[in-house]
């Protein structure tokens, strides 16, 4: 039997794109885009190639792209470098309470500097309400992160809010958005969403491990957390990854049109939601209008540890919450309050354009199968 | 909710006779921009160009794309919907919500063109206001300086409804204004001349002058970039690249040294010239501005233009450097710019040049050169390449 992948929110297989672009980087066009010969030239080019393919997906300059090895580093670069450079303007930052781990303990260090931080808490679907965001920004705010699309149950965060908020609170906070599960699947424009700082990576959309990038609008100014030769002006400065990056933007230029993407993922989801369904003990824990690429669900009182090796038993690679934070209680679903059992229980899948209705069949005939055969004791 | 750009004609209406010619030139250019963001339809009427997106198409691209167009004074972004007052209504609380939420007082401003409409404009407006004011409790009305005006238009084709209408590039449109050939350096300056022609209506051809093993690929490269950043407002051009090495050596081994800038200028004007006249171009430009650097002193500059004999226009000359900067900055080229690759003007910069030179001896110093013989190498061994907006993956084949 075949392997059933359906945990590509934790990362995705390297398409074929991107492999071939990154071998090509590595022995032939294998160049530092900061020597001055032809050979840096041409690494140069690959460099710009690059860049020029991610900036062409989020709609900006090129000049506001800058990489970094991933989803991790960007935010943290985004997010002491934004609170830094604004220190003395005001200490106080709004996020929310189902951010991802590199959010969340960059903010508890931020704590420790001296920085207050509001936490917005979602309601029972794992939503945050503009009408939080109007009443958590103040006159003294200078940052506003707020993720994209949420990694455990695929809520999309009322972006759109945060920079009417901080235009009402007539605050001098930058707005970063993380959008790593949002890249390459939902069509994110920066520019009008008014967002000062975006993060992303590769390898949720096909690219290659190790390398993401930084969007940061131009004439906003963040302090580099590391100093260096120069590299990416002096933001993120070393030796460029060039196999890393050079495979990035071939993923990003392998991405499917996103409008029609989304519309198969759309009907991937639904009928995922409905055999799902199907079966007795199964509760959805991603509200109906979330981002179709995350399914989120509790199966009757089966850990989700052991439901998770079962599967894999079978070949059937699922999560049980966020793959950053293996075995640990999901911190998301306990923020929405679901009742202990039901987070105990809870297993994502997460699709890609790789997927198939067989293969939500192979998924959800296992868990019937384990539903019927694993002993389960009361949670 | 049905999204359209209206573009209001700008100074092109004033054109009488000619209108067609620069409305026809108008609609090409805003076509060939919006070539790849989808279906658009385009057309013109009531002295306004309606581009309506079908399905799937880019309007926000769209948007930032139009706003590069020259001929263009002002746009908007607008909601249609029929010509009936609830759907009018509906529209006008909908499409500009958040707008109105951030807002703390507004206007109503209508204009009905299609005067088979029941309502006069004032009924409209009030209409249309009392509405809002119900729905948004929080605002109030303000004739006079309002945070918001919301504009109904009561058009042929339907009803309009928008908010604050977008800045245009202003200018008239290229492609009416014949062809002219500029001469591209790295620099600031020549990109900002470029596209202040570009803004009268003429259509470009660059001309770089490339000094390898002198200058790198890198100042090569900058150069398209440059361009490809005065393309989105240019359009397509062809940009070509003379090897010019063999040239300033030969000078710098014949003429006197404090001559060199400008016996290289004039050599520049020369080559450009040939090219230009290849390429069907009535005119130069240049970059100059008056008193900036040695070569561009009013003695030095009479010294360059004797060379050519087509005119050569300098729409910087009387411009100060922070006022071409500020043009740089908006048009994008200044990061650009400002990257340090040596280019062909800066390797040979003699020590002391000449400021005030006379053109007895710049004619002198230059009979110890095969002109014709140097020129001709220049034009023969030219490469083309095409400039042209948003290109795909950014790598240039050569």
């Amino acid at each position: 039997m075949g392997e059933i992948y359906l945990d590509n929110s934790a990362t995705t297989q390297v398409c074929r794109e991107a492999a071939a672009k990154a071998m090509e980087v590595m022995t032939e066009n294998y160049g530092n885009p900061s020597s001055l010969h032809t050979k840096g030239f041409q690494a140069e080019r690959e460099l710009t190639a690059a860049r020029e393919a991610v900036a062409g997906m989020l709609g900006v300059l090129p000049e506001e792209i800058y990489f970094t090895s991933g989803g991790t580093e960007s935010n943290n670069l985004a997010l002491f470098g934004a609170a830094h450079a604004l220190r003395r303007r005001g200490s106080h930052i709004v996020t929310t309470a189902i951010e991802h781990s590199s959010i969340m303990n960059t903010m508890k260090q931020l704590e420790k500097e001296g920085y207050s931080v509001t936490y917005l808490e979602p309601d029972k679907e794992g939503r945050i309400r503009p009408e939080q965001v109007f009443k958590a920004v103040t006159p003294s705010t200078i940052l506003v992160s707020m993720m994209y699309v949420n990694n455990e149950v695929g809520t999309i965060l009322p972006l759109e809010a945060v920079p009417q908020a901080i235009a009402a609170a007539k605050a001098p906070a930058l707005f970063h958005a993380d959008a790593v599960q949002a890249f390459g699947k939902i069509p994110v424009k920066p520019k009008k969403l008014k967002i000062d700082l975006l993060s992303i990576s590769a390898h949720k959309i096909h690219g290659p491990k190790g390398v993401g990038a930084l969007f940061l609008r131009k004439g906003v100014r963040i302090e580099p957390r590391a100093f260096g030769g120069g590299q990416e002006k002096d933001i993120r400065p070393g030796t460029e990854a060039m196999p890393l990056i050079a495979g990035f933007g071939a993923a990003v230029k392998a991405l499917p049109d996103t409008a029609e993407q989304y519309a198969a993922m759309e009907k991937l989801s639904a009928y995922c939601r409905k055999r799902l369904s199907e079966v007795d003990d199964v509760t959805l824990n991603s509200p109906q209008d979330a981002c179709p690429y995350i399914v989120n669900f509790s199966a009757g009182n089966v850990r989700a540890e052991t439901m998770l090796h079962f599967l894999s038993n079978k070949g059937i690679y699922v999560s049980s919450g966020s793959a950053c934070s293996k075995g640990k209680e999901s911190r998301i679903l306990t923020a929405m309050g679901l009742p202990k059992s039901r987070i105990a229980s809870a297993l994502r899948i997460s699709f890609s354009r790789y997927n198939t209705e067989q293969d939500i069949d192979g998924l959800v005939d296992a868990v019937k199968e384990g539903l019927a055969t694993l002993t389960t004791k009361p949670i | 909710m049905d999204e359209v750009i209206l573009i209001k004609l700008g100074e092109m209406v004033l054109k009488g006779l000619n209108r067609n010619t620069f409305e026809a030139a108008l609609l090409r250019n805003i076509r060939r921009r919006l070539n790849r963001l989808g279906e658009f339809d385009i057309k013109a009427a009531q002295s306004t160009v309606y581009v309506t997106p079908s399905k799937g198409a880019d309007l926000d691209a769209a948007v930032e794309r139009i706003a590069k167009v020259f001929g263009i004074v002002a746009f908007s972004r607008a909601c249609v919907v029929k010509k009936e007052m609830p759907a009018i209504l509906e529209a006008a609380g909908e499409y500009l919500k958040s707008d109105l939420l951030a807002a703390k007082s507004f206007k109503v401003e209508s204009k009905r063109s299609d005067k088979h409409f029941p309502l006069k404009s004032p009924e409209i407006s009030s209409e249309v206001g009392g509405y809002l004011l119900k729905k948004y409790p929080h605002l109030c009305v303000d004739v006079h300086q309002p945070d918001l005006i919301v504009r109904v238009e009561i058009r042929d084709f339907g009803a309009y409804v928008h908010g604050q209408p977008l800045k245009g590039a202003g200018g008239i449109p290229v492609g009416t204004g014949g062809n002219a050939a500029i001469l591209i350096s790295g620099g600031i300056d020549s990109p900002v001349a470029a596209w202040m022609m570009a803004k009268r209506g003429l259509e470009l051809t660059a001309v770089h002058f490339a000094s390898p093993p002198y200058t790198s690929e890198r100042a090569e490269q900058k150069v398209i970039d440059l361009l490809t950043r005065v393309s989105e407002y240019a359009g397509r051009m062809n940009l070509f690249i003379v090897p010019f090495a063999k040239v300033q050596e030969e000078i710098m081994a014949k003429c006197p040294e404090e001559l060199f800038t400008i016996i290289m200028r004039r050599f520049m004007m020369r080559v450009s010239e040939e090219i230009a006249r290849q390429e069907a171009c009535s005119a130069l430009i240049t970059g100059e501005s008056l008193g900036q650097v040695a070569s561009q002193t009013i003695q030095a500059i009479a010294c360059t233009d004797e060379a050519a004999k087509m005119p050569v226009f300098r729409p910087l000359i009387g411009m100060d450097k922070l006022e071409i900067i500020e043009i740089a900055r908006k048009i994008q080229t200044f990061d650009i710019s400002i990257q340090p690759f040596e280019d062909c003007c800066t390797v040979f910069t003699p020590k002391h040049p000449r400021t005030r030179p006379e053109i007895g001896d710049i004619l002198t110093a230059e009979q110890a050169l095969d002109c014709e013989k140097l020129i001709y190498d220049c034009v023969r061994n030219v490469r083309k390449l095409q400039i042209a907006p948003h290109r795909n993956g950014g790598i240039y084949e050569r």
